[in-house]
């Protein structure tokens, strides 16, 4: 099977004012695969991950080195000519926490299409709806789409999150520690939701819960002190990795 | 004997504390009885005056003249007063007020915040006395060129430099609660390709709502209880108008006339102060409810 990457990391540095955070990162990013991003605390997985939507731009002195290329039109999403709005309208991502917006369930999953000036009721209709439904949220929610999305329990509201990311037909999807504030059933709703979002959208996810890892992702990246340690197959890293390190993370010896 | 000693210690730790503990709760006391007793007298006091006047007068008359000879006692013309000029001070400090909070919090380097933040308080440092002289010496002559309809005194002047005087008030409150709002949720709005405008807007101020209207319910109250710039500029005029190019008379503004006057003690002339104290009391008191309503809000939020 002929390999096709959506995205590229080559060479990529990261500072946070002096202090070097990421070390010569060189990673593919599979089309429509989930690549699992693992390590200890601090590794700086999720400072990784937050490269890829520039998210490091809204905060003073920090620095990237190096090049992430999308594919297929071969644009370097950290070159600094490039607008980080550009890359975040095509790179949607959820947090750790759900963020929904003081606004109903219906303008959450239609934000990114109004900041981007789309205001035509059957536009909106149609896409929230397929977002939510993507998001395995549109039944549950569907006669209170006007309610306040504080009204969701935490699990439906990061779903929510998920359809308001997909509503922008992102070309990446980043998910940072989705499950973290989450009870097991969320969780496993939110896992399953992940294998299925990725028939349409490649994904990269950083996780806490290697079982996580290992449950959801087709490739996994064991990160650590700033450095991608080793990269293979999910199945592969799990069971038969050929760094001592990544042994000695994943049978839970440190981190 | 060490536990003697120590007995003795403990107690004598413990009736300090006890004697600490009364003294504060004593100023504690002492401020809730001063407000009680301000509430007291003025509610005894205005009770003698409507012994003579009815409710039925005070609310639905349309003139206030208690001094003249064939005295009228309808308090609507001050309460008018009152709120015109505050909604005119609530017009200028909405969008200024706004305007400044959202560069504050959202846009202003912390160097630039730093500078201008005391700058801003400074505003509510100014003495009202010189802010009424402000209002009566430069601004009315000002605006005059644009409006020749414009009497040297009105409601328009000082209403504006009201809203400019609870600007600080107003910001300084409402930076507070935009900066409450977690840095996630503006992450969010962010990682949709949202600029820094949108977010402020769409995201933020709904986020800080119930904040930035307490803030603007504390500036209302500011503005209702305002005395020195209305007394001086607006004219001493009780008029029931709309129209803010008029001069008029705001409650506070009655009171300082009647307090500075030569009625004498008991007389209904008097008591009229009472009276129109006690209804900007009220008036306020409504304000400073819904203020604390709303507050109590933002909490349940996040």
């Amino acid at each position: 099977m002929v390999k096709e990457l959506k995205a590229e990391v080559k060479k990529l540095n990261f500072y946070y004012g002096g202090v070097q955070a990421l070390k010569e990162i060189n990673l593919p990013i599979e089309r429509r695969k989930v690549s699992a991003l693992i390590g200890p605390s601090g590794c700086g997985k999720t400072t990784f991950l937050r490269c890829f939507n520039r998210m490091h731009d809204l905060y003073p002195h920090n620095r990237y080195e190096g090049e992430i290329t999308l594919y297929p039109d071969n644009i370097n999403i950290i070159s600094p000519e490039i607008d980080p709005i550009e890359i975040r309208m095509q790179i949607s991502m959820v947090f750790q926490k759900p963020n929904p917006f003081p606004k109903s369930i219906y303008e959450n999953v239609a934000y990114g299409l109004r900041v981007r000036g789309t205001s035509k009721r059957a536009v909106l209709d149609e896409k929230v709806e397929k977002s939510l439904r993507g998001a395995a949220l549109w039944d549950e929610v569907k006669d209170r789409l006007h309610h306040l999305a504080f009204d969701l329990s935490g699990g439906q509201q990061q779903r929510l999150c998920i359809a308001r990311a997909l509503a922008t037909d992102p070309r990446i999807l980043l998910f940072d520690e989705p499950t973290s504030a989450l009870d097991p059933t969320a969780t496993s709703k939110i896992e399953e939701l992940i294998i299925q979002l990725k028939d349409e959208v490649t994904i990269i996810i950083v996780t806490h819960n290697m079982q996580q890892a290992a449950r959801v992702s087709d490739y996994t990246a064991f990160m650590y002190l700033g450095e991608i340690v080793e990269y293979d197959k999910t199945d592969r890293i799990f069971t038969a990795p050929s760094n001592k390190l990544t042994e000695e993370y994943i049978t839970g010896r440190f981190g | 004997m060490i536990k003697v000693i120590e007995m003795a210690h403990n107690s004598y730790r413990k009736l300090k504390e006890k004697t600490i503990e009364t003294a504060l709760f004593l100023s504690a006391l002492s401020s809730v009885l001063i407000t009680i007793g301000i509430v007291v007298v003025l509610s005894y006091e205005s009770f003698g005056f409507f012994k003579e006047i009815s409710l039925r007068e005070f609310f639905t008359e349309t003139q206030w003249t208690p001094l003249f000879a064939e005295p009228k006692f309808g308090i609507l013309p001050l309460v008018s007063g009152t709120l015109l000029t505050t909604a005119i001070a609530l017009i200028v400090a909405l969008p200024l007020g706004l305007t400044v909070t959202v560069y504050l919090s959202e846009y202003a380097p912390h160097k630039v915040r730093e500078v201008i933040k005391p700058i801003l308080e400074l505003l509510a440092a100014v003495p009202t006395v010189v802010y009424g002289y402000f209002a009566l010496l430069f601004l009315t002559p000002i605006l005059q060129k644009f409006i020749p309809d414009l009497s040297g005194f009105n409601a328009l002047s000082p209403g504006i430099i009201m809203g400019i005087m609870i600007i600080p008030y107003v910001s300084s409150v409402s930076e507070d609660a935009m900066k409450a709002v977690p840095m996630h949720i503006r992450e969010g709005s962010y990682a949709m390709g949202a600029t820094k405008l949108q977010t402020a807007f769409k995201v933020v101020i709904p986020s800080a709502f119930s904040g930035i209207a307490a803030a603007f319910i504390i500036g209302i109250s500011r503005a209702i209880g305002e005395t020195m710039v209305v007394a001086i500029a607006a004219g001493g005029m009780p008029n029931l108008t709309a129209n803010p190019l008029e001069p008029v008379q705001t409650l506070t503004a009655y009171i300082v006339q009647v307090s500075l006057g030569d009625a004498p003690h008991g007389t209904v002339e008097y008591k009229t102060i009472f009276a129109a104290g006690i209804t900007l009391f009220f008036m306020t008191l409504g304000f400073n409810i819904l203020g604390f309503w709303l507050r109590k809000r933002i909490r349940e939020v996040y």
